[in-house]
């Protein structure tokens, strides 16, 4: 997420899964689409079968994949190494670009013309940045700022040169307004051409000047040859006429250098002119059903709905003015935070949240920490925890170390556990691993486990928000039977019952849980169901798109039409300000289905403002009209009858951005509007910066603020790896966040005891952790055991046979699987030596229809520093005959 | 009476996802399983993710999944995957022999097994070429896809062409379907896939199949029969038929009742062909 948004100024994915019919070549890597995205994987096969001018598809992977199966170019590249791979790709579009910027004006072509307009006016390349910054090629592998005592960096040393501060803009603000105003700091200093050895185009090279093709087949083991198809399909296929898309997916992300791959990433595809335009942009392929949803409307600790951040008692978030001078980002659409907090803090305190008391800020709670997925579970594990609900989620199969978070759940007093089926979750104290090895004996085990069933997707209203920020809406088929109910269900009805204990409190720290709107069961709606105390889903989506506060009738006033009409004076209320527009003029538009070949505007709704294609500025050139490429698919797609000039362009008769998208841009502002250095908001950027959520209107080659590990993409190995770094003498990310905790080891460098590389991964035939798949028999038939991929040459030296039983061990932990023998993994040859892959997928568990050892009694907590997440893409194992 | 329907299915573009085989098994409410206890999974095959194995009374298809060694070329290894199923043949052996007339031809061209009328004789077993057809050990009657004759009486297309997320399975009057699948090769063969060709779309495979397919390998590669026989019946289509008839009923009820007890050696041949064939290409 903060790759996307640090690069882009949103973490979601940029395109719709059906834009990808119009790429010309698609990059998949971190990612086995075919597999684990089937249908919108439809799109990319569609695009392969065009006929004329066919799509090319590479697939780089560690292993050869059912995704493998189906690219024009399969690009084998060692698991953790995709840094490398990236960065001399990055290093190959530089190239192109000196060898632009070597011609001549006059005999540079059309072609050359795109990506230096591209580049100079819609990326930060011509920014010049601070004297304080060091690159890792001149400080030994980490960039300047790094205090290895402390293990982080002080980002300050990596900002934008700019002339000094006024002195008077420091001056006590009064108001939302004011405050925002003063916080409008000078430009950086530019360079348009280029040439300042400190403008991001420069430092952007000399950082990816060793990052080459050699390089590539000695850290990735990737041939060379392959490489330079890769290179060359991309540049070729990306431009006026042609775009190319990347797709990813936890391939990626799960890595401890994962959110800057995903750089790595976002700076190839601006360098190639990709962003905002059809056919281009970065697909980030979410996990589940609705995994952009929950951090949408925020199941993160550290986010409110809307990616508004928690306030926390390490920041300046006293006061909610405090927290709005620490939050607002005044020179872009950001500079409308204060409207979005105030509607949120009203959306959920109603009438308690007056201007007297600053909209009831202080009945928030603030955070203290990182209290994220991994963090939880070793203070669970320490005993520092007394209850746990585990909803829609399974930590004893999905969690990493899960043996170890399997002995945390253990240390509660209680447990909820809500889901179709019992899950090993549920059933820890009985029949676990642990259990079974005597290290947790049921008796003595003092968590009080609740299972209550759940109601599955048919059986209530609700929504999706699908991996391309779409939300789709499905309507209760039937009552869920027995004693099963919906999430919304369960929740609404635990805060009522909260509510009602706490109504009598005559104590202040209770006025929040008192003051909570929490008003959405309507029996009426439930009339012709058995179910009468339903919350209604709709209710609640108004909520989330905000209305018009009537003071003492909560929930009654009229929905707002989109996020310009929410205001900062507590005359509305908006539960998740990107989401607004999703309930307009009172209707659900989430669940329309006025489908369409493309780009759909009539089905579903997709957050901002119903845009499919993000910063689709950049579709049009300077002027605003649109390129070759957006202006040929305009002429095959028409729009009611009519052919539009292009995607999104100035139509200068009617003073206005119009297409085939909703615009992702002021609607009536010029192309041709020139910055105000002193203005507020969007008024700060000229007419050709289609990155709206950014500061500066541009997108980040280089990131100045935002990211804890570095400005710039940085290859580290895993931090366990069986290599050395050849890239740096640093191995690791040097931030990386560690447990070292008892019971989560991990393996040295090299080890010789855990020689191996192990990815985790998912199958088609199964969902996660299995509780929707290991169920169901129609399902686990298609892959009935779990099993180890190995390579015929690795399976060779361990003597193992195609089905006959392997032991896989890690420093935490040891499983059983069965062999599964095939070419399509293949061992690395680097420079120094061979590497095995190992691959395991990790659906099974204790419980269901279909059992196997739990995969993750493998994994290591470890995490990356921006988000913490873990890197079960890539650790090292030991597999012997069992 | 409606145009002759069936599939053409691409497998240049089949991904694997099996989501034909569960949307099947969820339409015509079959059971998973495989083998003799309907509450046993299969175990792992170890033939790369092919864990159903093959056709049988209760997996009217079967995606099918070539792991094949390279030894030229920058891959090691190429993939291929085809979701199967019967052919609903033009000349259909199955019906042929069918002694009750309980195989017969609906208005859509397709192959269905009339229920009430199969005496469970294995005639038809024995007759496919392709080992679609199986017993239903449960009611002893044959078994095998209906080209969801259910669906298509409602103006439905059959689940799993519905299911298939890459149109892999395409579903239409053959007219067009044929006309589709021409100008794939050619575009294939353009693009230097020169192996690219049909299988079935003309009438030498058995009159014509109504479930045709796109392959990039020998039809054995993905366990196809090259040249499959018609079985007795089909060639004494002759002058001597009424002169005969006495002889030949005799004999027929001779073979029906051989072919209860033992399996024929045609049958034996064609339904071990394809895990013959992935003997022969060990996925090691």
């Amino acid at each position: 997420m903060p790759g996307l948004g640090t690069s882009y100024g949103r973490g979601g994915a940029t395109t719709f899964a059906a834009d990808l019919q119009h790429s010309d070549a698609i990059l998949i890597m971190g990612s086995n689409m075919a597999e684990c995205h089937p249908v919108a994987f439809r799109w990319v096969m569609k695009a392969k079968a065009r006929d004329p001018n066919p799509c090319k598809l590479i697939h780089a992977d560690p292993r050869f994949t059912r995704t493998s199966a189906m690219a024009n170019t399969y690009a084998p590249v060692r698991a953790g190494s995709d840094i490398v791979f990236l960065g001399a790709l990055i290093h190959h579009m530089v190239d192109q670009y000196e060898r632009i910027l070597a011609k001549p004006e006059a005999e540079r072509d059309a072609r050359d013309k795109f990506f230096l307009d591209y580049l100079i006016h819609y990326t930060n390349s011509a920014s010049i940045i601070t004297e304080d910054f060091r690159d890792t090629e001149d400080n030994d592998g980490v960039f300047s700022g790094f205090q290895p005592a402390q293990r982080r960096y002080d980002a300050s040393k990596w900002r934008y040169e700019t002339d000094p501060r006024d002195a008077a803009s420091a001056a006590a603000p009064e108001t939302f307004t004011t405050a925002v105003v003063s916080l409008v700091g000078p430009p950086a200093h530019q360079d348009p051409t280029l040439t300042h050895e400190r403008c991001v185009f420069r430092i952007l090279k000399k950082h990816f000047q060793r990052y080459t093709a050699q390089m590539v087949e000695e850290v990735c083991g990737t041939a060379q040859s392959t490489f330079q198809e890769v290179a060359h399909t991309l540049w070729s296929n990306s431009g006026p006429d042609r775009t190319s898309a990347i797709c990813y997916a936890v391939g990626w992300t799960q890595h401890t250098t994962g959110v800057q791959m995903i750089r790595a990433a976002a700076v190839l595809q601006l360098l190639l002119g990709n962003i905002g335009r059809p056919g281009g942009g970065i697909l980030a392929l979410r996990g589940h059903a609705t995994i952009q949803g929950s951090t949408d409307i925020a199941t993160l600790y550290n986010l409110h709905p809307g990616y508004l951040n928690t306030p926390s008692a390490l920041k300046r978030h006293d006061t909610l003015l405090d927290y709005i001078r620490a939050e607002t980002s005044a020179t872009s659409y950001w500079s409308n935070f204060p409207k979005f907090i105030v509607s949120q803090l009203k959306a959920w305190f109603g009438d308690a949240a007056t201007a007297a008391n600053s909209y009831a800020y202080d009945f928030l709670p603030k955070i203290v920490g990182d209290h994220s997925h991994m963090p939880m579970m070793v203070a669970m594990a320490r005993g520092d925890m007394d209850g746990f609900f585990a909803m829609g989620q399974n930590p004893a199969v999905g969690g990493q170390n899960a043996g170890f978070q399997r002995k945390a759940l253990a240390k509660l007093k209680w447990l909820v556990v809500r889901d179709l089926y019992e899950t090993e979750t549920a059933s820890f104290w009985k029949d676990s691993p642990e259990v079974q090895s005597g290290e947790l004996v049921p008796r003595e085990i003092q968590t009080e486990v609740f299972f209550l069933p759940a109601a599955a997707v048919a059986e209530m209203d609700g929504s999706f928000t699908n991996t391309q920020r779409l939300v789709q809406w499905h309507e209760k088929a039937v009552d869920p039977p027995e004693d099963a109910r919906s999430d919304i269900w369960f929740t609404v009805h635990l805060g009522r019952r909260l509510k009602e204990l706490y109504r009598e409190s005559p104590l202040e720290r209770d006025r929040p849980i008192q003051s909570l709107v929490w008003i959405y069961v309507n029996e009426a709606a439930n009339r012709e169901w058995r179910i009468k105390d339903e919350p209604s889903a709709e209710l609640i989506l108004k909520e989330i798109n905000g209305y018009t506060w009537t003071p003492g009738r909560p929930l009654e006033g009229a929905p707002a039409a989109s996020f310009a009409d929410l205001k900062d004076d507590g005359t509305t209320a908006c539960g998740a300000w990107i989401y607004t527009g999703i309930y307009a003029g009172g209707r659900n538009q989430a669940a329309n289905r006025r489908g369409d070949d493309w780009v759909s505007l009539g089905w579903g709704f997709s957050w901002p403002a119903n845009r499919r294609l993000m910063y689709n500025r950049a579709s049009a050139d300077l002027a605003g009209n649109p390129w070759p490429k957006e202006a040929r698919l305009a002429r095959e797609h028409p729009r009611a009858g009519r052919a539009l000039p292009g995607f999104v362009y100035w139509d200068a008769a009617q003073n206005r951005w119009m297409g085939l998208d909703v615009p992702d841009f002021p609607p009536t502002k010029r192309p041709s509007a020139p910055a105000q250095p002193r203005g507020v908001g969007l008024d700060y950027h000229d007419g050709a910066s289609p990155f709206i959520m950014k500061g500066d209107g541009k997108g980040w080659l280089y990131v100045p603020a935002g990211l804890v590990d570095g400005p710039l993409p940085t290859h580290y190995e895993p931090y366990e790896s069986p290599v050395q770094n050849t890239v740096y003498r640093q191995q690791n990310n040097p931030v990386t966040i560690l447990y070292n905790v008892p019971g989560n080891p991990y393996a040295p460098v090299g080890s010789r005891e855990f020689p191996h590389v192990l990815s985790t991964y998912r199958l088609t035939e199964h969902h996660l952790s299995g509780t929707m798949s290991r169920w169901l028999p129609w399902l686990a038939e298609l892959q009935p055991e779990l099993f180890c991929e190995l390579s015929p040459e690795h399976a060779g030296e361990i003597g193992v046979e195609n089905t006959g039983w392997v032991v896989i061990s890690t420093p935490r932990g040891s499983i059983r699987a069965k062999a599964l023998v095939t070419r399509r993994i293949q061992p690395f040859r680097l420079r120094e030596r061979t590497v095995h892959h190992v691959g395991l997928p990790w659906h099974w568990g204790y419980k269901g229809v279909s059992t196997g050892d739990v995969v993750n009694n493998l994994s290591a907590l470890v995490g990356d520093p921006n988000v913490n997440i873990h890197e079960a893409k890539v650790f090292v194992c030991d597999v012997r005959k069992g | 009476m409606p145009e002759p329907k069936g599939f053409f299915t691409d497998t240049t573009v089949c991904i694997g996802c099996k989501a034909c085989q569960v949307a099947c098994h969820q339409w015509n409410d079959l059971p998973a399983g495989h083998g003799r206890s309907r509450s046993e999974l299969p175990v792992l095959s170890g033939n790369s993710y092919d864990n159903t194995g093959s056709f049988s009374d209760v997996n009217w298809r079967h995606v099918k999944f070539i792991e094949q060694p390279l030894t030229q070329g920058p891959n090691r290894v190429a993939w291929l995957m085809m979701s199967d199923v019967c052919k609903h043949c033009v000349n259909a052996p199955c019906l042929e022999v069918c002694p009750t007339g309980a195989i017969l031809r609906t208005e859509f061209d397709s192959v269905f097994i009339s229920e009430p009328a199969c005496n469970g004789c294995r005639d038809c077993v024995s007759a496919c070429p392709f080992g679609v057809i199986h017993m239903s050990e449960s009611r002893g009657v044959a078994q095998k896809c209906t080209l969801c004759y259910d669906r298509l009486k409602n103006e439905m297309v059959p689940a799993c062409a519905q299911a298939c997320p890459t149109n892999s399975i395409q579903f239409d009057t053959i007219a067009n379907l044929k006309r589709r699948a021409e100008q794939r090769v050619s575009q294939l063969h353009r693009e230097g896939v020169r192996a690219a060709h049909l299988y079935g779309a003309d009438d030498k495979v058995l009159g014509g199949l109504n479930s045709f397919y796109l392959l990039v390998d020998k039809p054995e590669v993905y366990g196809l029969p090259s040249n499959p026989k018609v079985p007795s019946r089909s060639v004494v289509q002759s002058s001597f038929w009424g002169i005969m008839t006495a002889i030949m009923t005799g004999l027929g009820m001779l073979f029906a009742f051989r072919s209860r007890t033992t399996r024929s050696p045609l049958d034996r041949a064609e339904t071990q062909k394809p895990a013959a064939g992935a003997k022969e290409r060990p996925i090691t």
